[in-house]
């Protein structure tokens, strides 16, 4: 019932803005009108039409509160009569409903507009089109409830401000606009995938609810290969969870994880996805990053994997987006392909990148990278000066780990192979 | 990102300094907090906040041979002791910083901001996958 009521949503709240044109005071019934669906219907059973019910609790919820505002306003009478006139008591036709695909897109462009911060795009979208309770964005985010509710009703009054309206983007604007979707997405599937607060639960629910999401989009827009790429993305990425951690949560790196825990049927789709994608001819980072995914998912041994086809992929990449962290895999890629001498020295260039210059990922790969080249004392000093600045608790376990096990190894290690 | 506002205050005789305070300068200070944490609500921050009680009450606590807690304390050397915390969660370190001063003049006697030191520390999590 759950996975029904979310996908019911954003259709109920598309009709309802189109219909009365305030997306916040829709957005807040609709809220209302899950909730109750929400308490209701286990006990009463689903209703026939369910989207049906939907709409008119969150119409007469929506009417409630505009009659009381009204009332304060105290212009009763004559907006009443307004009111009556403007609300057809009727459930909106199948044929306005059937415009419910373009509004969930609609809705998706609106809460992932440039205009919000980060956080509030996220928790907005989760609400308002993922049909999520703030309770449940709450808890997946390690908030309070109040806290929620107000990081969402503060993007409302954003989009308000800045008379973003319920339409679709202008064929100029869509491009950034759906960039800017897939980044809200992206940034829901990674809290969910790579944070470490909160149950494993709600942060598998994170991530879930993103690739649904994803998948949403690009049932809407099947064509663009960057929509593709992401949903390949997410489940190639995806198809690693039940692998990547251990017993305790402690981090499992790539080459070290037991393959035989992932999920062949997501990668298969993924690697289809890729696939689709690709030729499509307008690469982009989401598919680039989704190929590297689809070829570690693809060797059966961490040595079978074809690092000359990432590094190639990265190479791409790079040439695309000026983003450090990208150097930083590519160097990653170039160490594993012509030996860690290379990567090294693709390293030293980093350091001057402001961006990235200080980041715990730059020293922890150099550890790596000094380790493969035998160069165990310094890697020890990376290792340790990377577990300083984390902010990962894990991460900052499993670099601790790694640093305490060659230390031991360079002291101990080497006299016991000598006897 | 989650910080940790950590509030030092001064110490009196074991006790907080604001129970010798006016009336009027406590209620002004109680205030000052409680609009103090509405605020971050309102701003879709707070996470969480507590004041604890004074260093008076406070027991240093350490596992005896036998695994039974070993007391100790209070401690009345100390020259500032910890009088409350919040967790924040915001978007980025100057943030912090600006709600950590914004904590650090809540009022004293007379309405005097008290410019308490707030220790700021971010707390772990998990990062974001950068690509």
């Amino acid at each position: 019932m759950p996975h029904l009521l979310r996908e019911l949503a954003p259709q109920v709240l598309g009709v309802l803005t189109r219909r009365h044109g305030d997306f916040a005071a829709a957005e807040d019934a609709v809220q209302e009108a899950l909730i109750a669906a929400a308490r209701q219907w286990p006990a009463a059973g689903i209703p026939t039409n369910p989207r049906g019910w939907l709409y008119q609790v969150a119409r007469r919820r929506m009417t409630d509160h505009l009659r009381s505002e009204i009332a304060r306003r105290k212009r009763e009478d004559r907006a009443a009569g307004e009111l009556a006139a403007a609300e057809p008591c009727a459930p909106p036709p199948d044929a306005e409903l059937g415009l419910a695909r373009d509004d969930t897109l609609i809705l998706l462009f609106m809460c992932c507009h440039p205009a919000l911060t980060a956080a509030s795009a996220i928790a907005l979208t989760l609400r308002a089109v993922g049909g999520l309770t703030t309770a449940e964005v709450a808890r997946a985010f390690l908030v309070p409830e109040a806290t929620m509710a107000q990081r969402i009703s503060r993007a409302k009054g954003t989009i308000r401000s800045s008379a973003i309206p319920f339409a679709m983007p202008t064929d100029r604007e869509r491009a950034e606009r759906l960039g800017a979707v897939l980044h809200v997405l992206y940034l829901i599937f990674n809290e969910g995938y790579a944070s470490s607060g909160g149950s494993e639960l709600a942060r598998v629910e994170l991530s879930n609810e993103a690739i649904r999401l994803a998948r949403a989009v690009h049932e809407l827009i099947p064509h663009d290969p960057e929509v593709t790429g992401l949903l390949a993305l997410m489940l190639l990425t995806d198809a690693r969870r039940a692998a990547r951690t251990g017993e305790h949560g402690e981090l499992i790196p790539l080459d070290e994880q037991d393959r035989a825990r992932w999920d062949r049927a997501l990668i298969a789709e993924g690697v289809a996805l890729v696939e689709d994608a690709l030729p499509r001819g307008a690469v982009g980072p989401y598919q680039l990053q989704a190929a590297v995914a689809a070829l570690h998912d693809e060797a059966a041994r961490a040595e079978d994997t074809d690092w000359a086809q990432i590094l190639a992929l990265y190479e791409v990449l790079r040439r695309m987006s000026d983003n450090p962290m990208v150097s930083l895999n590519h160097a990653i890629a170039v160490a594993m392909v012509r030996g860690p001498a290379a990567g090294l020295a693709l390293l030293a260039s980093l350091d001057a990148d402001e961006r990235i210059a200080g980041h715990y990922r730059l020293d922890a790969v150099r550890a790596h990278l000094l380790e493969k080249a035998g160069d165990s004392g310094n890697a020890v000093r990376y290792f340790r000066a990377a577990a300083e600045r984390t902010t990962s608790a894990p991460e900052r376990n499993y670099l601790l780990a790694k640093a305490a096990r060659l230390a031991w190894r360079d002291e101990h290690g080497r006299g016991m192979l000598r006897t | 990102m989650r910080y940790m506002l950590m509030m030092h205050a001064p110490r009196g005789a074991g006790d907080y300094q604001l129970r010798d305070w006016s009336p009027e300068d406590f209620k002004a200070h109680i205030d000052f907090m409680h609009r103090y944490n509405r605020d971050l609500t309102d701003a879709g921050e707070f996470v969480e906040g507590h004041g604890l009680t004074p260093p008076g009450q406070a027991t240093l606590v350490r596992a005896g041979r036998d695994g039974k807690p070993v007391t100790d304390g209070p401690f009345p050397e100390s020259k500032e002791f910890l009088a409350g915390f919040w967790i924040i969660d915001v978007d980025r370190p100057e943030r912090a910083y600006a709600l950590a001063a914004k904590a650090s003049a809540a009022p004293g006697p007379g309405g005097k901001p008290l410019n308490m030191p707030i220790e700021v520390r971010e707390v772990m999590s998990a990062p974001l996958e950068g690509a």
